[in-house]
């Protein structure tokens, strides 16, 4: 399981940004070749995004590249970049199973033997994206994830963004949901007020309540805040280690069913309290829980 | 040449033409003060008689002053100062020669000295700070003799202790009364404190006030007091409020700079310092603001009241006071227009010279109450000394002016800096020019991780629990070469174009001609 909760775009044409991108401890970092960049400065960006994924150290972030929309400069960018091994591609405005499956030749076909496969999110910011998300999440067995866009989304409904986000309610629980029914995870659109730090902590909170495992961010700022709603709370890791020991003890004693403060402890409940628990250590916040 | 090599290791000539005989420096505590204060002449004012003078031309004839004399002046007009400049075209217009501007810091503002040092009216300079085309004209040896630079604290020891023995102070204020009253806090040229002008006024032989709004007497606030002002001149205008006003008030929005204040915040924390009595200082940059914008946050989160926020003062330092974070401001610069208004208006916010923020040799400078100082540096080496005198070409580009102080009076010194400056990586084996000592230095904060003096095994340990990125400075170090490789030394000349004086007064290193 790959920890995504933050996913920090940089900029591809911003040497000072791509050398420092590792020191935010975000759990990965996007290079951007798409928005950041303007269409003459994108070849210059391919090189820079190539070198920096070739000589820089991020750290334990995970590297991905956001690539151009495949009427534009996708093809050149999956060429020029999936031999310098990124760990995957956001693939943006995916609207059909059949972009993604198009991304995924490509990709196929520009990896060098020998290199570990490069995954693929989509990232779905139009009407038809969302309404195709669990054929796109199930569209390849690269597809470890489905992010969503919000702001070309509310833009294509010809809806006001706000920031309670009241008009992408529906579209983001589709993402969640089509992302858990292909058994993959998915990603939360970007707060884009960065001064604003209590919406971003209502937002996010917001996010993990509905069931995105992440959330897309714009500022280096925003990393510490989102972390902090994802990180599993100190009664979660507590909660779930008195599952997991009433659980061990039915098992021992041959019941089938265990219970905890009254209530039945089933599968989805153990799937939970084993997730937090897997956090937790992965973060260092509980040593060893002790069951 | 004879040669004596300092505790820090830097090699100096036991005297240097145009400065005297070395003392050098044997460490930051190492050499106490063996000398009585300076005295200065008494003199009297019979009633009746007048201190107002129409011009400044009168006052160096009153005086009168003479070749090879030491002006002083304060930098608090910064960057909109006009006296400077006014004083020496007085100087080169009468003819006078050889005189030393003894100026607390230099600005761009400040580029007609060039001239004068090139026409003969100047041929020294003793100074804490110095930035633009003197600082430029320093480093290609314009100047006939070395350079003095010196800390803010070591700047005041001097005057105290005789060593930098003023002539004439003149000092520009913003408000005076005719019979040589100050304060900084009132007139078009408002500065807040004079901090700096104290100790000139307290120990030269004659001071002049020169200002552009006189109001009737007495004044008060009193910053600096009648009993030691021989005249006052009224000119048109004393500076340009628009380069007075420095500093910023808002913090960087550069994301390295936020991580590196972040996680000095949480350095701060987690060294328990984040607690009821708390004091802190910081410098006015974009940087170090964000540094205190993340302190003041777990202040209010743990509900905390400070003692006391110390040194340059900025708009935010005097909101963290209005909110109670703090209960005092001792304030002996302020950068900004909110700190004018509130050294004027808050009793909470203390005006205070030099001496009494940072000079080595006396009683009790403010910086020895010090928990926490953030400061900045160009360079820093494995042995933590800290440049912040030359820049990567070698060119003089600041001074210590505080820095040393502040790093030698707080529980914990704080050094901020980007590991890499461009492409330049920060940390060295031997800094080019040294200007505080590491020994005073506590932990380097960079956004690739922190290192901790070794000096300071305790502070390491609170760390490692806290679950900070401690590194060792080689560490760094490495990490910062891996990325951008080992830069070439820097060659200078053989000329020795400055004098960098710890705040004891004993040399810690000199700066050579730039090539």
């Amino acid at each position: 399981m790959d920890l995504r909760r933050t996913m920090l775009f940089m900029p591809g044409n911003n040497p000072g940004m791509l050398q420092n991108g590792g020191v935010f401890g975000a759990d990965a970092i996007i290079l951007d070749l798409e928005d950041a960049v303007a269409p003459k400065e994108k070849d210059a960006a391919r090189l820079l995004v190539a070198q920096s994924l070739k000589t820089v150290d991020y750290g334990t972030s995970e590297k991905i590249v956001r690539i151009n929309p495949l009427d534009t400069f996708a093809r050149k960018d999956i060429e020029d970049i999936v031999p310098c091994k990124p760990d995957a591609l956001l693939v943006p405005k995916v609207e059909s199973p059949e972009d993604i499956q198009e991304v995924a030749r490509l990709v196929a076909a520009a990896e060098k033997s020998g290199q570990a496969p490069v995954k693929l999110i989509a990232l779905l910011e139009t009407p038809c994206g969302i309404a195709e998300a669990y054929r796109i999440a199930k569209a390849d067995k690269r597809v470890v994830a489905l992010a969503f866009g919000a702001e070309d989304y509310t833009a294509s409904l010809g809806a006001k963004r706000t920031k309670e986000g009241t008009e992408i309610f529906s579209a983001r629980t589709i993402v969640v949901n089509s992302a858990a029914a292909a058994g993959i995870q998915s990603i939360d659109t970007p707060f884009t007020d960065v001064n604003d730090r209590e919406g971003l902590i209502a937002d996010t909170q917001l996010a993990k309540q509905l069931g995105f495992k992440g959330k897309l961010s714009i500022n280096p700022r925003q990393i510490d805040e989102i972390h902090n709603v994802f990180n599993p709370t100190e009664q979660d890791i507590n909660w779930a280690g008195r599952v997991i020991k009433a659980i061990r003890k039915a098992e021992a004693e041959g019941s089938g069913v265990a219970s905890l403060d009254g209530k039945m402890v089933d599968a989805p409940i153990v799937a939970r309290a084993e997730r937090i628990l897997f956090l937790a250590r992965l973060l260092g916040l509980a040593e060893e829980v002790v069951l | 040449m004879n040669q004596v090599t300092n505790a820090i290791g830097r090699d100096l000539p036991v005297s240097i033409e145009g400065y005297g005989q070395v003392r050098p420096f044997v460490g930051a505590f190492a050499t106490a003060p063996d000398m009585l204060r300076q005295a200065p002449k008494v003199k009297r004012i019979l009633p009746g008689e007048q201190k107002l003078v129409n011009d400044i031309e009168t006052v160096f004839k009153k005086i009168p002053v003479t070749d090879g004399m030491t002006l002083s002046f304060h930098h608090h007009l910064r960057n909109g100062d006009g006296v400077v400049n006014m004083v020496l075209a007085v100087a080169a217009k009468l003819g006078v020669k050889n005189l030393t501007v003894a100026l607390s810091s230099v600005f761009p503002v400040h580029a007609p000295i060039v001239e004068h040092v090139k026409n003969g009216v100047v041929t020294g300079l003793d100074t804490n700070y110095m930035s633009g085309s003197v600082a430029q004209a320093v480093s290609q040896g314009v100047f006939p003799r070395p350079v003095v630079l010196r800390t803010h604290g070591g700047r005041a020891r001097a005057i105290e202790c005789g060593q930098l023995k003023i002539d004439v102070a003149f000092i520009a204020a913003p408000a005076a009364d005719d019979y040589g009253n100050l304060n900084g806090v009132e007139g078009p040229a408002a500065c807040g404190s004079l901090g700096y002008a104290i100790p000139d006024a307290q120990y030269a032989d004659h001071v002049v006030a020169v200002t552009d709004h006189l109001v009737p007497y007495p004044l008060s606030p009193i910053s600096i007091p009648q009993t030691r002002v021989d005249y006052v001149v009224k000119v048109d205008c004393i500076g340009d409020p628009k380069g007075i006003v420095s500093g910023t008030t808002k913090i960087t929005r550069d994301p390295v700079g936020l991580k590196i204040a972040e996680t000095t915040a949480k350095v701060i924390k987690a060294a328990g310092m984040i607690k009821d009595e708390f004091s802190f200082q910081t410098g006015a940059g974009g940087a170090s603001l964000a540094a205190a914008y993340y302190v003041r946050q777990m202040m209010e989160e743990a509900g905390v009241t400070g003692s006391f926020a110390l040194g340059g003062i900025t708009g935010y330092m005097v909101e963290m006071l209005e909110a109670g974070l703090f209960r005092k401001l001792i304030d002996v610069q302020g950068f900004d227009l909110d700190a004018v208004r509130s050294l004027a208006g808050n009793s909470n916010h203390l005006e205070v010279g030099a001496d009494y923020y940072a000079s080595p040799f006396n009683l009790g400078a403010a910086v020895n109450k010090l928990d926490v100082v953030v400061l900045g540096a160009t360079e820093i080496d494995t042995g933590f000394n800290v440049n912040v005198v030359t820049g990567s070409d070698g060119v003089v580009m600041g001074g210590s002016g505080g820095h040393s102080d502040a790093a030698a009076g707080a529980k914990m010194t704080i050094v901020v800096a980007n590991l890499l400056r461009g492409r330049l990586p920060i940390i060295k084996d031997k800094v080019l020019t040294a200007t505080t000592p590491g020994e005073t230095v506590d932990v380097l904060v960079t956004e690739r991780g922190i290192a901790v003096n070794p000096l300071r095994a305790d502070l390491y340990e609170k760390f490692k629990a806290a679950g900070l990125p401690v590194k060792s400075v080689e560490e760094l170090k490495e990490l910062a070469e891996k990325i951008a490789g080992e830069p070439e030394n820097i060659s200078s000349g053989e000329k020795i174009v400055a004098v960098v004086e710890y705040r004891d007064g004993t040399v810690i290193d000199v700066v050579r001609q730039a090539k």
